[in-house]
């Protein structure tokens, strides 16, 4: 497969893409791993008439550690995720979870923040960062600004993001504590039919989040609530897909996909509170 | 153990490392889309995104003025080009309907990916491009998806034919007697399984370059295809340019699995328009093109059922199919179903018989031979129906088995729907497959986790096989009314320098013809096999064959190959005899060269023979220069190899996720020419069928769109899903040709496929699971486990 | 870029995929191509020494890169790689097509984890399918060629791609 015909450039630095960004409007695409985008133009369901190549902005990948939070540049590759020592003592979780996107090429070259800014509620590394509470971190031509995790997904493969603006750090607490993300697929390299992230806070909460189980990645508030008010792991996980409409394909019907997070949102709290 | 179970390096029965795999490790190896051909043109097909549409225009004068854009062409521009609608060379009964089949629709587009247009353009990227700027103007027409709504013709995919029926076939020796033992039986079952189909996936999508001689007025088509024998014929009579103008090769193919075991529209295409435009035209498929465009596998609703007696012996066996040929007949489109139409009894002696096919019409993509064609349908309704008499007469899968066996002392068996099985030792499989999975250990462990209330179950599943391939004798081809011989031919040469050129008719696409072929050849003639050459695949060297399919190239072809050397040697014999001035009854060949026996120093080197032969300076009489000889082998008889395969796999109650945990495989396809191969054979094939039982489908929605036409969708599993096989063999020759062999390329698919779902109905029938349809996917499981529950309560 | 250790340079069209550039415009027809959704494998290359699925690359986003393709991985005297050698000694490849890619993705894999597990050889090649050997006798040689301290060894005339940053630590994920 072939994409239809377009233009491209590279990006010097982060300033730079903005303002080719601002430039040419909804014309003009990011271009990051292109892991995801570069799969929709083979296919032609994405046609851009221009491709802002940020691939290679090293100032844009790294893992920090920022006293109470880690910092991660947006374009810093799963691959570099899965291997990040700090990554994986401060939130192994990411860490873990990078480790399951796709395959070792595929983590060769997708990033976080093309992950996250593609916004597609399949995707592992979303639910994880809004599980965790992060913050993101976005430049525009009028400058930065952050914007929380929760505020993020707006829609189906829609963020909060202009199409102006570029995404360049992503910022999560250390969480380490009980942790545990729960991938359910048919082949080892699929996406996930449905998926489960949990951070527990140690004191029998935790924060959940769910992939796949509706337009955007969703916390699973009902559960998070059950569990603040004394509920048993049991108990909240059966409310993991309460007031949900999650999506039907070729693997999974609405309520297989009702009944697997309940399972794996258990699942998630029985490892997160034994971790 | 002996020296001699382990044969000399190289010999036959050795492990010979491949010949094949220098060329292929290293980027060597050419493919046809490896090919480079100066000036070629590209072609693109637009395909109909309706399952069943009535097209009213095509208006390509858009295309035609994009960049590069050379021609572009409707079905009807093109029909002048065709001498005759694309084949289908078995018309298995006389009344069979047939609807005209032609390279692009013309009026009606049948399957979402018929093609209806086609673009020729100086790069693939023109080609693409253009294809959107042509219009098409449809008029949708009702899609028909299910099998036995096509049967009831409330829909007609070809409104010519009256009907979707293509046809009715029956196998019914004796009605009475299946009545009488129906009537009589202790124990009756009575099972529907669903055949899904399935997309073959060889990792080489289909490709094909036609190269013209405008004034020679030769073509050569490279096309990645199994069969470039049956192509130049097919070719020839659908052009209509002669026979004698068309070479055919098949370059390095990607893999087949009976894929590539037609003649597709693509072909004649870029044949037809490389003789329109007098430049050559090439063609690359897309993978989605190959989901829809390529034939696709399997696809029946099936009815078993089976009469025993209060021991569980059987009685009869009554089969009823529904096939679904998809949308048009292709090359052996209709004769699938009827390849396992004598098999449904398995390995299981039936004293009563009967199997009826009825075949029809859908709007989707044709079906054709997908690997094991008809036998891993047959086996998978007889063994799942042996497991669910198993349970209803209260006995072990494995002892109802072996109260049913054919005897080993019975070989050679006639069998009640008529074939002859040449040998066979069943139990003696059985027993070791037991033995090598751990068969009571497994059994102690899976009461322990029911009485202990586990929810992780564990289920063992056994599937004993037995298949007929080696496709085969001319004479039972002509009264299945199949179009063709089951021959093959093979000519050896030994060449001036006593190096060995060995022409084979056979085609192999990964299976390693060219060392087993070495081996046989240089085991005869004790010479190295690295000294044979093999040359197959191009209808200019080698211009008889029936190609590769069916299992068949070993022990028809290898067979030829056999022989030919043989003959080879015969002559050799007679040259050396006048020289060294002996009877040729003297005279011995042992060590590459013949010798006077009794007289060791009065001996010939065949290098000499050979180069003696080639100066012909000193021949005897009547003897023609040169060390050459051709056989062209029919065999008498299918061989029949056999096996047992048990899987082991554990089901999670809660998600209805499984795995795979332990896979067994005991194979017997007679003597083995090279073991290393044979186990590979068995490794691909294991994977194929236990993909069929838990991952892979060809989805269709009821409008006739496919579904799964991406690898993305179509669950083809990586080694992350499978786990290392144990593989191992009994060896009962067979008695149908002179080195005792039986086929083994489709064994594994054929076995492993109910070995699987055997395993997974085992993990589940303590929770009242015994229905369960593949893929048996979790949300599937699931779902059978929720209804089990229900009606329960 | 550098392609097994030569540079080129040529102007080409963006949308121009890696493999394409590799095949049509080098003449290096040794990766393939097999699907068009990245699911496959079969056009995996090694970029800068990792392995990538030159299929959803752009060619020009691999300017100046260093990419390995099968063609360059056995020695310049035309000895194998220790890793080929593996897979003819163990029967780990029958009609070809899935080989060059899934050479070059056990190359990557090996050169991270030079001793893997079964289960990590069998979830490092998850990105490549094969159709013909069911991966019994791919992981086989897998396991052999790492035995035998394939990960460490050179790559053709030893120019390419320089042993990854990350190989610090080892396995290819966590599982
Ligand atoms: C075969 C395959 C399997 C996969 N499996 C999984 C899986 O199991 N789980 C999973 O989570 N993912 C999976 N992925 C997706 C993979 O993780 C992608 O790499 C990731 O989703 C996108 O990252 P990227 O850097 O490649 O983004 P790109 O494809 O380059 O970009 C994606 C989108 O984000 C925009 N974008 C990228 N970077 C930025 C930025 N810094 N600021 C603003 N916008 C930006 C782009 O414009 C584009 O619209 C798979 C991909 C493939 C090809
Ligand atoms: S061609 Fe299939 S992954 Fe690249
Ligand atoms: S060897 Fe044929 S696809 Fe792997």
């Amino acid at each position: 497969m072939i994409p239809a015909a377009f233009d491209y450039t590279r990006a010097g630095s982060a300033e730079e893409a903005v303002s080719l960004l601002s430039q040419h409007g909804d014309e003009a695409k990011l271009l990051a791993g292109g892991h995801s985008l570069l799969p929709l133009m083979k296919l032609r369901l994405a046609t851009p008439a221009l491709l802002v190549d940020v691939g290679r902005l090293g100032e844009l990948s790294y893992v920090r550690d920022e006293g109470d939070h880690i910092a991660i540049g947006a374009l810093t590759r799963h691959h570099d995720l899965v291997h990040s020592d700090l990554l994986r003592q401060q939130v192994p979780i990411l860490s873990h979870t990078a480790g399951l996107v796709g395959d070792p090429q595929v983590r060769h070259r997708g990033t976080i923040g093309g992950s996250l800014a593609h916004g597609d509620p399949a995707s592992d590394l979303p639910a994880v960062v809004l599980a965790l509470g992060g913050t993101l971190v976005a430049r525009g031509p009028r400058g930065e600004r952050t914007i929380p995790a929760t505020e993020f997904f707006r829609g189906f493969l829609e963020t909060a993001l202009a199409p102006d603006e570029l995404l360049t750090e992503i910022r999560v607490p250390k969480a380490g504590g009980g942790w545990s993300y729960q991938k359910f697929n048919r082949r080892a390299f699929d996406w996930a039919i449905v998926g489960v992230a949990a951070v527990a806070d140690g004191g029998g909460r935790a924060a959940v989040s769910l992939v796949n189980m509706g337009p955007t990645p969703l916390r699973a508030t009902a559960v998070e609530e059950a569990l603040a008010g004394g509920a048993s792991v049991a108990e909240a996980a059966s409310h993991a897909a309460d007031g949900l409409d999650p999506p039907s394909d070729l693997n999974a019907s609405p309520e297989y996909r009702r009944h697997l997070a309940t399972v794996l949102v258990r699942r998630a709290l029985e490892e997160a509170g034994t971790r | 153990m002996s020296a001699t179970q382990a044969p000399a390096a190289g010999t036959v029965g050795s492990r010979l490392t491949r010949l094949e795999d220098p060329a292929l490790l290293t980027g060597e190896g050419r493919y046809v889309d490896d090919l480079a051909v100066p000036g070629a043109l590209h072609l693109a097909v637009l395909r109909s995104p309706y399952a069943h549409a009535r097209i009213r225009s095509v208006d390509t004068s858009a295309a035609l003025s994009q960049p590069g854009v050379v021609a572009a062409f409707s079905g009807a521009d093109l029909q002048q080009e065709w001498a005759s609608p694309m084949p289908c060379a078995w018309p298995v009964t006389p009344d069979m309907k047939n609807p005209p089949h032609y390279p692009l629709a013309v009026d009606t587009a049948c399957y979402v990916g018929d093609g209806v247009a086609a673009v020729v353009a100086e790069t693939a990227e023109q080609a693409q491009d253009a294809l959107a700027s042509i219009t098409v103007d449809y008029e949708e027409l009702p899609a028909v998806v299910d099998l036995e709504d096509a049967a009831s013709d409330r829909v007609l995919v070809h409104e010519s034919l009256g009907t979707n029926t293509s046809y009715v076939w029956e196998l019914n020796p004796d009605p009475e007697a299946v009545e009488r033992a129906f009537a009589g039986a202790a124990h009756t079952v009575s099972e529907r399984y669903v055949q899904q189909r399935l997309i073959p996936s060889a990792m080489e999508t289909r490709g094909v370059c036609v190269v013209p001689q405008p004034y020679g007025g030769e073509y050569t088509l490279y096309s990645a295809t199994q069969i470039p024998h049956i192509l130049k014929i097919m070719a020839g009579l659908t052009t209509g340019i002669p026979e004698s103008k068309v070479r055919v090769v098949a370059p390095e193919v990607g893999g087949g699995f009976g894929s590539k075991l037609n003649v597709y529209a693509e072909e004649l295409l870029c044949l037809a328009l490389a003789r329109r435009l007098r430049r050559p035209v090439r063609w690359r498929e897309e993978r989605t093109e190959n989901a829809q465009a390529t034939i696709q596998g399997r696809g029946q609703v099936q009815r078993i059922e089976l009469a025993a007696d209060s021991e569980g012996k059987l009685m009869a066996v009554r089969v009823k199919l529904l096939a679904d040929m998809g949308a048009y007949l292709q090359l052996v489109t209709p004769g699938i179903p009827l390849l396992g139409g004598f098999l449904y009894h398995g390995v299981y002696h039936t004293p009563a018989y009967s199997f009826s096919c009825q075949s029809v019409f859908t709007t989707k993509t044709p079906t054709d031979a997908y690997r094991g064609a008809g036998r891993p349908e047959a086996t998978y309704a007889i063994e799942r129906a042996m497991d669910a008499l198993a349970r209803k007469v209260g006995v072990d899968p494995a002892e109802i088995r072996r109260r049913n066996f054919i005897p080993t002392e019975s070989f050679p068996y006639g069998s009640t729907p008529g074939l002859v099985f040449d040998s066979g030792n069943y139990p003696a499989a059985l027993d070791k497959a037991l033995q090598l999975v751990g068969y009571e250990e497994l059994r102690a462990e899976q009461a322990r986790r029911r009485s202990a209330g586990e929810t992780k179950h564990l289920g063992i599943g056994i599937s004993s096989y037995v298949e007929m391939c080696g496709l085969a004798p001319s004479r039972v081809l002509a009264s299945l009314n199949y179009s063709a011989g089951g021959w093959e031919a093979a000519t050896v040469r030994i060449l001036p320098t006593s190096k060995v050129q060995v022409v084979t008719g056979t085609s192999p696409h990964g299976q390693g013809h060219v060392t087993s072929w070495s081996m046989i050849v240089a085991d005869k003639l004790g010479i190295s096999p690295e000294d044979v050459e093999v040359i197959h695949g191009d209808t200019a060297s080698s211009p008889h064959g029936m190609d590769t399919y069916g299992s068949r190239s070993l022990s028809v072809g290898g067979t030829a190959v056999y022989l030919a050397t043989e003959r080879v040697l015969d002559k050799a014999k007679r040259i050396a005899a006048h020289q060294l001035e002996a009877a040729e009854e003297d005279l011995e060949f042992s060590g590459g060269a013949f010798s006077v026996r009794g007289s060791p120093e009065r001996s010939m080197p065949l290098a000499t023979v050979a180069f003696e032969a080639f100066t012909a300076h000193n021949l005897p009489e009547g003897t023609e220069p040169t060390l050459e000889a051709s056989v062209t082998w029919d065999p008498p008889n299918f061989t029949f190899p056999f096996g047992t395969h048990v899987a082991v796999v554990e089901v999670e109650e809660e998600t209805g996720r499984i795995e795979l945990v332990k896979y067994v495989a005991v194979d017997d396809c007679g003597n083995q020419v090279n073991p290393l191969l044979v186990e590979g054979q068995v490794h691909g094939g294991i994977a194929q069928g236990v993909a069929q039982a838990l991952w892979e489908e060809a989805v269709y929605d009821k409008d006739g769109n496919l579904l799964s036409a991406t690898l993305a969708d179509y669950l083809v599993p990586a080694a992350s899903e499978l786990p290392s096989y144990v593989t191992d063999s009994t060896v009962t020759p067979s008695p149908t040709n002179p080195m005792g062999v039986k086929g083994v390329g489709e064994a594994g698919t054929i076995a492993s496929t109910p070995a699987v779902m055997n395993a997974v109905v085992d993990a589940l029938s303590p929770l009242g699971v015994t229905d369960l349809d593949m893929p048996a996917s979790p949300m599937r499981v699931w779902e059978a486990i929720s209804r089990a529950r229900q009606g329960r309560n | 870029m550098t392609v097994n250790g030569k540079t080129y340079e040529h102007e080409v069209e963006p949308r121009l995929l890696l493999v394409y550039y590799l095949r049509e415009v080098l003449g290096l027809t040794g990766t393939n191509v097999g699907c068009d959704t990245t699911s496959c494998g079969a056009c995996t290359v090694l970029l800068n020494g990792e392995s990538v699925k030159s299929c959803t690359v752009l060619a020009v986003q691999a300017d100046g890169a260093d990419i390995t393709t099968i063609e360059g991985l056995a020695g310049p005297d035309g000895k194998l790689h220790p890793i080929q050698e593996a897979f003819r000694e163990h029967h780990a490849l029958q009609c070809g097509y899935c080989t060059p890619g899934m050479v070059m993705a056990v190359t990557s894999l090996l050169r991270e984890n030079p001793h893997p597990s079964e289960d990590q050889v069998r979830f490092g090649l998850e990105g490549n399918l094969c159709r013909c050997t069911g991966y019994h006798n791919i992981v086989k040689a897998v396991l052999a060629a790492a035995a035998a301290g394939a990960g460490s060894a050179p790559i053709g005339a030893g120019t390419a791609g320089a042993v990854p940053t990350g190989g610090a630590v080892a396995g290819g994920g966590a599982r």
